[in-house]
């Protein structure tokens, strides 16, 4: 928690390392697609399928395109990106500032008049905090395209139906909910990867404990605050 | 002494959950002296450089440097401070995700805001005083070998020509002819500095040839310090007991015997 707080004081405070958030950004935001597009891609594939074959059972096919369109927004998009990142890019923050902790370089930023936090801690937490929405939107766009080609392609559905369907229902507050879940997530995500790292101990073990901590304690965060930010939102 | 000591100690106290491991160091270094503390694994060594430095922050105590307290100094203080300071860490501490040149120009960029240009300038100076050629700068640190990760890493701790510079057992994992090559460079490094030093090491041969004066801690306490000439008579059988390696003596090590 103490951490948390000074993270984000670090983050609105100057200097900022501008050269290392765009490294990192480029990190956590462009290497991640492929796995970010593939996860959605299957996953508005596969809601097309199953949405049909559950509501072909009172002949409401023509709704499938909005269940694809409103779960891939509000849920599946920030959830299994953030789950896949969480995967992904947690485990490697983790890792490089548990490895970075262990091996005294953390001491050594220190005593070259560098704030590890500024330094390290910092970047990271922004580049995740910016880049999961963006990413998020991509998987959005993809995931649509994902239902659209089993519609059209499997099932046979007309595509200007289709793609009338999909933006008939749709409205602004879905995505927006959505993007707001990635910025959350992202944070989550830098932040458990950064705090594990820092709280790392003892050598490759403790490393390789640091890692499974942040990669646990993200997932079930961006979960529990999914919870929280879908009662926000929807509750009326 | 009508001077004030470059860095004085006073009460240091220092202890990890139920363990203490510094209680009640009491240390003045000198302006241009080069200091060494030894003592066994395990002793406080570390902690105490630690502690000095601000990266363990101390129970109780004082530590001065130029006559200012430091404990309990942070943020933007503590990195003015700093500034003063240079360190070898013990496994070099490189950062890996950096070149070599870029390690040593690492304070000057990020700490003093050196042009980089300039910076890399000096950083290959350094190198070459190191004993490094200009081709070594752009491998990466995991490409070196021990030795040469330690000269490295001296080069970095030199870069910024701080006032003064911590060894943390600066030729440990090295061979006897590499651990001598370092003693020598940093015997060079310090002197043309005239910088103050403090180096922490349990390897004896290094401490002759590094120290003006020696310290020895035990017990988390300061038990002997003088000249480095008048080690070997010390009177104190503790240090008798550390410089010779012998097993048996007032120091038992905590080995279950069976």
């Amino acid at each position: 928690m103490l951490f948390a707080l000074t993270a984000v004081m670090h983050c609105v405070l100057p200097p900022f390392y501008f050269r290392l958030i765009g490294r990192q950004m480029l990190d956590i935001g462009y290497y991640s697609l492929p796995v970010v597009g593939m996860t959605t891609l299957f996953s508005g594939m596969v809601l097309a399928l199953q949405s049909y074959s559950g509501f072909a059972r009172f002949s409401a096919e023509s709704a499938i395109a909005t269940v694809v369109v409103l779960s891939m927004t509000r849920e599946l998009a920030p959830v299994l990106a953030g789950l896949m990142v969480a995967g992904r890019v947690g485990a490697a923050i983790a890792a490089e500032i548990g490895t970075m902790r262990v091996t005294e370089q953390i001491d050594a930023l220190t005593t070259l008049s560098t704030n590890p936090f500024k330094y390290l801690v910092v970047p990271r937490i922004l580049a995740g905090t910016l880049m999961l929405p963006l990413l998020v939107l991509t998987g959005d766009i993809i995931g649509v395209f994902g239902g659209y080609i089993v519609a059209v392609y499997q099932l046979g559905f007309n595509p200007g139906t289709y793609i009338k369907n999909t933006a008939e229902y749709l409205e602004f507050i879905d995505v927006v909910s959505g993007l707001v879940k990635a910025a959350v997530f992202g944070f989550l995500i830098s932040l458990m990867g950064c705090y594990h790292g820092y709280q790392s101990r003892g050598g490759a073990q403790g490393v390789g404990a640091a890692t499974t901590n942040a990669v646990v304690s993200a997932s079930i965060l961006i979960l529990i605050f999914n919870y929280v930010i879908t009662g926000l939102f929807f509750e009326r | 002494m009508s001077q004030t000591p470059k860095i004085r100690v006073r009460g240091l106290k220092k202890s990890f959950g139920p363990k203490t491991v510094l209680n009640g160091v009491d240390l003045d270094i000198e302006s241009g002296e080069s200091l060494v503390v030894i003592g066994g694994s395990g002793s406080g060594k570390s902690v105490l450089l630690k502690c000095i430095l601000g990266i363990i922050q101390a129970d109780a105590g004082s530590i001065q440097i130029d006559g200012e307290e430091t404990l309990g100094l942070r943020g933007r203080e503590r990195e003015r401070v700093m500034r003063k300071f240079g360190m070898l860490f013990q496994g070099g501490a490189l950062f890996d995700s950096l070149k070599v040149w870029e390690n040593v120009a690492f304070g000057l960029i990020q700490g003093r805001g050196t042009a980089k240009d300039e910076a890399r300038r000096i950083a290959l100076e350094k190198l070459a005083q190191v004993g490094l050629g200009e081709a070594v700068s752009t491998l990466s640190p995991a490409e070196l070998s021990g030795g040469m990760q330690k000269r490295v890493a001296l080069a970095r701790a030199i870069a910024t020509e701080p006032e003064i510079i911590f060894f943390d057992e600066p030729t440990t994992g090295l061979d006897p002819i590499m651990a001598d090559v370092i003693n020598d460079l940093i015997v060079a490094c310090v002197k043309e500095l005239g910088a103050t030093a403090l180096t922490i090491t349990h390897d004896m041969a290094s401490a002759r040839k590094i120290a003006n004066k020696v310290a020895m801690i035990y017990e988390g306490r300061i038990i002997w310090h003088g000249p480095v000439e008048r080690i070997d008579a010390s009177g104190n059988d503790h240090v008798d007991q550390f410089i010779h390696g012998r097993a048996d003596g007032p120091i038992q090590m905590q080995v279950t015997r069976p």
